[in-house]
């Protein structure tokens, strides 16, 4: 697994955030300035790639590509692949990403200043597009197997995993890395937050994020990118590769109603085909990490699937989105790496900022302190605009 | 400007971009050497490169333009006469 978030810049710093319930949420003057009605955003640095990337490697590379190539050489490096292995074996590459907004107006801007389509430069193009990661990092790492992006809104990342799991499963590819990005600057966001979406909490940061409180009053923007080796046991078994976990289960579904509003009977479905196909009942799912990104309607039904779904048998439930803040396209993927992440740290990381529950969450077993605790099977929760919903489900791997 | 005061800043400026953007070894842009085997470029980096020189120079080159370019020093020749024609 490789990690580049407001949480860490890798699987160590970023474990011990979870840990201890740390947030990555500040302020950001420039977005006030530019008339932001919410200037809260997560902090991501830029990774410095200069000394491992060329400058035609670099040149067609968006913001969020430079978050994916950090996370996706972690990610191959700790599986033990390099170089010999993309001339072995077909390597995929699926990434979830719904926009590369701030290309697409540098490039344009570009043209209204200068009138002149060459002089926008030969990496606009490549960064402009959704597959910006997918198609840069398969060319830098020479990746030979399947190759796309997958733009399923804020469940990107999470089918993209799916997505790499059915290809497995059905024998196509034995490894694809799978992941999801997100750009972090102001112009990818601004009309979402222009549709009051994100909370005005700005006098304290650190707590405007506040999945399933009562007092919740929109998400925060954030982004970076995870990624993760998703491998056939036999061929990691094959290479030695260090097995973390497994992936059970994937459920998925449209709710066919509102663009922007959730459904309870979409997001069941989603959870039910899960348990399904991971043969496994309500009572198997230890901890549930879930979608909640902190806004009133969105976290409200999905307690009430969650309870619908799982109803006395409680398991424990976070949202990392308390501290990491909405890391959207990638959010899918970046929560699997932080649920694996406790999984292999024996603790589960704490719904910060939970103090009063609504009459939805007061249903749910919620964590809202640091916990110690094993869990050998967990179920991750993504949900996006369109009623596009998945839930995967991801088992200790016990040789 | 002189026209030696010109040519400098020409060379100068050149040199500054394809260090700093195109990440060529400072010491290899001398004006005899064949400035196409020195970059190494491909047909990408032309558009780019095209970029620079108009961002540095206010003059748009073409393939054509290019292809009459032989050392360095044809190329600061040919901006000097292009800046003096504008």
């Amino acid at each position: 697994m490789g990690i580049w978030s407001c949480l860490g810049k890798d699987l160590a710093e970023v474990s011990e955030s979870l840990r201890i319930g740390r947030s990555g949420i500040v302020f950001d003057p420039v977005r006030k300035e530019m008339g932001f009605r919410s200037a809260l955003t997560g902090k991501v640095d830029m990774p410095d790639l200069k000394a491992e990337l060329g400058r035609r490697q670099r040149v067609g590379m968006a913001e969020e590509c430079f978050y994916a190539y950090a996370a996706t050489a972690q990610a191959f490096r700790q599986a033990g692949i390099v170089e010999q292995t993309f001339l072995d074996h077909e390597v995929g590459i699926l990434y979830g990403n719904d926009s590369s907004a701030m290309a697409v107006v540098e490039g344009v801007d570009a043209l209204r200043r200068k009138k002149d389509t060459t002089l926008i430069g030969s990496g606009s193009i490549f960064q402009s597009m959704n597959s910006t990661v997918t198609m840069n990092l398969a060319t830098i790492f020479r990746l030979r197997g399947i190759n796309f992006t997958v733009s399923g809104a804020c469940a990107s990342g999470s089918h993209a995993i799916g997505m790499g799991y059915l290809l497995i499963k059905q024998g196509l590819q034995r490894i694809v890395l799978c992941g999801g990005a997100q750009e972090v600057n102001p112009i990818a966001f601004c009309s979402f937050d222009g549709i009051s979406a994100f909370s005005v909490r700005e006098q304290d940061p650190t707590r405007a994020s506040r999945p399933f409180d009562k007092d919740r009053d929109g998400l925060v923007p954030s982004g970076g990118s995870a990624a993760l080796v998703l491998e056939s046991l036999s061929s990691a078994l094959e290479r030695g590769a260090p097995i973390l976990a497994e992936v059970m289960g994937y459920g998925f579904s449209s709710n066919g109603l509102h663009i922007s509003d959730p459904d309870l009977d979409g997001q069941v479905r989603a959870l039910n085909m899960a348990l399904k196909m991971a043969g496994m009942g309500p009572s198997d799912i230890e901890y549930i990490n879930a979608h909640a990104t902190s806004t009133p309607i969105g976290d409200l039904v999905e307690a009430r699937a969650i309870d619908a779904v799982f109803g006395a048998h409680r398991p424990l439930v976070s949202s990392t989105k308390s501290m990491t803040g909405h890391e959207c396209w990638m959010a899918g993927a970046s929560e699997v790496v932080y649920s694996v992440l406790m999984m292999q740290g024996g603790y589960l990381a704490p719904n910060i900022n939970f103090e009063e529950p609504d009459e939805a969450s007061e249903r749910l077993n919620l964590v809202s302190r640091p916990m110690d605790r094993r869990v050998d099977v967990l179920l991750s929760n993504s949900f996006g605009f369109g009623g596009t919903n998945s839930s995967l489900i991801i088992k200790r791997y016990a040789s | 400007m002189s026209t030696v005061a010109q040519r400098e800043e020409i060379e100068a400026r050149t040199k500054v971009f394809l260090v700093e953007e195109f990440e060529v070894q400072e010491d290899l842009i001398l004006p005899d050497a064949d400035m196409k085997e020195t970059l190494a470029l491909d047909s990408l980096d032309y558009v780019d490169l095209v970029v620079v020189i108009q961002d540095n120079f206010g003059v748009k080159l073409t393939a054509e333009d290019f292809q009459r370019i032989g050392t360095f020093q044809d190329f600061y020749e040919h901006i000097e006469q292009r800046i003096a024609r504008a």
